[in-house]
């Protein structure tokens, strides 16, 4: 039994080798990114090691420097992290013989990488046992921990951000991410829906109200499209998983 | 550059626990659904890429040629590369244009 134990959390180890590699640079540039905010390199740390979600930890990063009202950023971090709700749905049957307290541990570290190779496992017709999947998570996480402290360290040493470019990393990542969501249904509208609703606010109303404004908008939008009647879970958590 | 360091700290826990919130949420709340309204289902898709596509679309025009420039070539170069392959051609062009452009 402890045999197969060990074999599970050296099958999830192997299988986080490529996203452990793949998610190098983006861990030492949050790291990097942050000090270049202003944060500390211990409140880099703490986001990494708390949040534990790229893409959202980039969004908190960019409304920190705009001054934005704490709810406001708290409330972005959740708007970007909600795909993890799919995410949860469509992974809760398959971790079913978890006891409470695995699945409350494993859903911590539900990240996208985390969720693309639990699906891919549970489609190769293999179960998905905690000892595989803290294998996985493990490395990963810790992995992004010391990514970011290196990244912060290293930012430190930057003297000139901007001839570097590195203030406009952030923006150049996150039109990275919403290109990336370009198959998903009425992405074009959505996106000219939130963009100009987002200047229009920039400049009536100012930063940072824009980004709610503009998400407003294109949410709206796409529910206005998407016209009526219901869809059963099974077909709505068939979303596929994003590169974020 | 912050009014006072423990308040980012209070902020990160927030964002921590609201990131929490949504990975066990779909697992405790969702899957309760026998069936999603279409709308409800095409607006929680939609919220990451209106999110972030609010996020970007000042820099378009509030900042200058090269920061424009660099978006429109970085939106070319996503269509064709991973993210570490964006962030790359990216960084080129800013670094390039605002040596060129001032």
């Amino acid at each position: 039994m402890s045999f197969d134990r060990n074999a599970q959390i050296r099958q999830g180890m192997r299988d986080s080798l490529t996203v452990v590699i793949g998610a190098a640079p983006f861990g030492l540039l949050f790291g990097a990114l942050a000090v270049d905010n202003g944060m500390s390199v211990s409140e880099a740390v703490l986001m990494s090691a708390t949040m534990y979600a790229g893409a959202s930890q980039m969004v908190g990063l960019d409304l920190f420097g705009t001054h934005a009202a704490p709810w406001l950023i708290v409330f972005s971090i959740f708007a970007v992290n909600f795909r993890h709700i799919l995410y949860s749905a469509t992974i809760g049957p398959k971790i079913a013989g978890f006891s409470v307290a695995q699945k409350t541990i494993a859903f911590f570290f539900l990240v996208d990488p985390q969720f693309a190779e639990a699906e891919r496992r549970s489609e190769q017709g293999k179960s998905i046992s905690f000892a595989w999947y803290m294998g996985m998570a493990l490395p990963f996480y810790f992995s992004w921990i010391c990514e970011t402290a290196l990244g912060a360290l290293f930012g430190n040493l930057i003297s000139d951000p901007h001839a570097l470019g590195m203030d406009f990393l952030l923006p150049i990542y996150f039109l990275a991410l919403v290109m990336g969501f370009r198959r998903r249904r009425n992405w074009f509208p959505v996106v000219i829906a939130s963009g100009l609703a987002s200047i229009a606010a920039y400049y009536i109303i100012g930063s940072p109200w824009h980004v709610s404004v503009g998400a407003l908008f294109g949410i709206a939008f796409a529910a206005i499209l998407a016209g009526q009647g219901q869809l059963p879970p099974q077909e709505a958590t068939e979303q596929g998983v994003e590169n974020v | 550059m912050f009014d006072s360091g423990s308040s980012v700290v209070w902020i990160i826990l927030a964002g921590a626990l609201a990131t929490y919130a949504t990975r066990v949420g779909g697992h405790l709340v969702l899957s309760r659904f026998h069936h999603i309204p279409r709308r409800v289902m095409a607006a929680l898709d939609a919220v990451p890429a209106a999110v972030l596509a609010s996020l970007v679309a000042p820099a378009i025009v509030s900042q200058g040629w090269a920061e424009a420039l660099t978006l429109a070539i970085a939106a070319v170069a996503a269509l064709r590369f991973n993210m570490a392959g964006v962030l790359l051609v990216g960084a080129a062009s800013i670094i390039t244009l605002r040596a060129l452009l001032g």
